[in-house]
This record gives structure tokens, C-alpha cells and sequence, in this order.
């Protein structure tokens, strides 16, 4: 059985519908967790006080703001392979939340560093890095919404998604390539080092899952629709046709 | 029940509003988008099925 089967788009419609209420479901039950495990149940931080409850709902943002355009990446490099037209539907149904996910890793972080930085926004490397990838996900958005003819709109926004690729991949790594600046190192790493206390880092985990479970819920249901709009052209077409 | 935010209450809540209050809006519009093209859809394929069915 070949993974590529699910490019066929009637393939694909088949196979997501039973899984969107599961997915719906789960992402619901681990947001409704980690979030309130994190917002009522955990202690304030010795430096930070009560603003370290922040971090359950920055941190899974700014992370699904840089895996969403690494998700667009990969499904545009199958676009530019293969020529699977779901693949290129699910990178341009993925940007909408991307682009969400990077404003509300950028707010909620303005919102924090306010008190803890004393001022709502620095041209550091890591918030101008995510600043930057944020353009890029309007200016991805706006390309396909300029462009009429669906292969060619594909082609150019995959282009794109590939330049813009070194921003998100310079807003995970910027802390690393520069170290000056107001942001803090990383706040999980896979090293060995404990960089946080079990406090915080279960609701942290719990919440990044189901921020994960919502990107892949929201671009399954807006990849479904971006194929039922294809078809719904296709028709109208035809129909102007007689 | 409520954690005691002590100065910080604003800043929190207000991240959390902001957060979560974003998303709402991206699953609403998602979700009333996706409503709406299959409605249009479903009525578009009746119109065709009508019209083969009377060509027939």
C-alpha cells in the first residue's frame, strides 16, 4: 500500500471524514487540559511571578507558527516532485493558521514582555525573525489569492514557501545565531539538560500536543474544503459550458 | 478556584483572551467556510443531476 494514494483527492475526502470527530475530540480534551492545568494548577515563577502562565499558550504558538510553513515546505517540495494537487491545496489551507499561530505567538509575547522586558516589542533577533516569517505567511496568503490559474498560483507560492523556509528556520534557530538580544534561550530543548520543573513542563507538553492536534485538525477541514471548492469550479465550468 | 495573579492578573488574562479569542475566530471562520462551499456544492451537483436526468 502506497502513502501516495491519499494524494488522490477522493481518496483523501474519504479517509479524513470519519477522522475529523476523533481529531476534533482529542485536540478539545488536550487543550481543555493543558491549558487549564496550566492556567489554575501551576505555582508562580520565582523571577516571573504569575506570568509564567503565559508560557502555556506562547510557546506551542511560536512553535506551531515555524512546524506549520515546515509542514508547507515538505507538502510544496511534493508539489514540485509529483504534481499531488492535495498536497499543494493542504500547504495553502495550512498558511491561514500559520500566520494565526505566529500573530498569537507574537501578542501573547508582546503581552509578556511588557512587564518582564519593559517594553511590548525589541528588534531582537528572535521577535524580528518571527515578525519577518509572519510577512511571509501574508505575502504566501496573498499570492494565491492573486493569481487565477491553480497550477501556476501552486508553483509561485511553493517558491515562496521554499525562501521563506531560512525565516522559519532563522525564528528556531535565531537565539542560536545571535546571542545578543532580550529573548530567552529555548524553553525545551532534546538535550539532557532540565531546562524547566515538572510543573510546568507535563501542562507545557499537554498543551503544545493539542495546539499541534488543532493545526492538523483545521488544515484537514480546510484542505477538504479547498477540494470541494476545486470541484465546486470544475462544475460551474461546465455548467457555463451547457 | 481562581489562581491568585496578584499584579499580573491583566497581563494573563489578557494573553489568554488574546490567544484564545484568535483561535476561536480561525475554527468559526473554518468552520462556517467549509459549511458554506459544501452548500454550494451539493447545490450545483443537484442542478447537474436534475439536468441529466430531464436530458434523459
Amino acid at each position: 500500500m502506497s502513502l501516495w494514494r491519499y494524494s488522490n483527492p477522493a481518496e483523501f475526502m474519504r479517509i479524513t471524514a470519519p477522522a475529523l470527530p476523533w481529531l476534533w475530540g482529542l485536540t478539545a480534551f488536550l487543550l481543555g487540559v493543558g491549558l487549564g492545568w496550566g492556567f489554575f494548577f501551576t505555582p508562580d515563577d520565582y523571577q516571573q511571578g504569575a506570568t509564567v502562565k503565559i508560557l502555556f499558550v506562547h510557546v506551542p504558538a511560536a512553535l506551531m507558527a515555524i512546524n506549520a510553513w515546515l509542514m508547507m515546505l515538505v507538502a510544496s517540495l511534493v508539489w514540485f516532485i509529483r504534481r499531488h494537487h492535495v498536497s499543494a491545496l493542504a500547504a495553502r489551507a495550512a498558511a491561514p493558521v500559520g500566520a494565526t499561530m505566529t500573530l498569537v505567538a507574537l501578542a501573547t509575547g508582546a503581552i509578556w514582555g511588557e512587564p518582564m522586558w519593559g517594553t511590548w516589542w525589541a528588534w531582537d533577533p528572535r521577535l524580528t525573525s518571527f515578525f519577518v516569517l509572519f510577512l511571509f505567511y501574508l505575502g504566501y496568503i496573498a499570492l494565491w489569492a492573486a493569481v487565477d490559474e491553480p497550477d501556476r498560483a501552486a508553483d509561485l507560492a511553493a517558491i515562496v514557501c521554499l525562501v521563506g523556509s531560512v525565516f522559519a528556520l532563522l525564528s528556531r534557530y535565531a537565539v542560536f545565531f545571535w546571542s545578543q538580544g532580550l529573548h530567552q534561550g529555548p524553553s525545551l530543548s532534546l538535550d539532557t539538560r532540565q531546562n524547566m520543573d515538572d510543573a510546568f513542563w507535563f501542562p507545557l507538553v499537554i498543551s503544545m500536543a493539542g495546539f499541534v492536534l488543532l493545526f492538523v485538525s483545521l488544515v484537514v477541514v480546510r484542505t477538504r474544503t479547498e477540494v470541494r471548492l476545486r470541484r465546486l469550479h470544475a462544475l460551474e465550468a461546465l455548467e457555463a459550458r451547457g | 478556584m481562581m489562581p491568585d495573579l496578584a499584579r499580573y492578573a491583566g497581563t494573563v488574562i489578557g494573553a489568554y483572551a488574546v490567544a484564545v479569542g484568535m483561535l476561536a475566530v480561525l475554527v468559526g471562520l473554518t468552520w462556517e467556510r467549509s459549511a458554506r462551499v459544501r452548500r454550494r456544492l451539493a447545490e450545483v451537483e443537484a442542478r447537474m443531476k436534475r439536468g441529466t436526468d430531464e436530458g434523459a
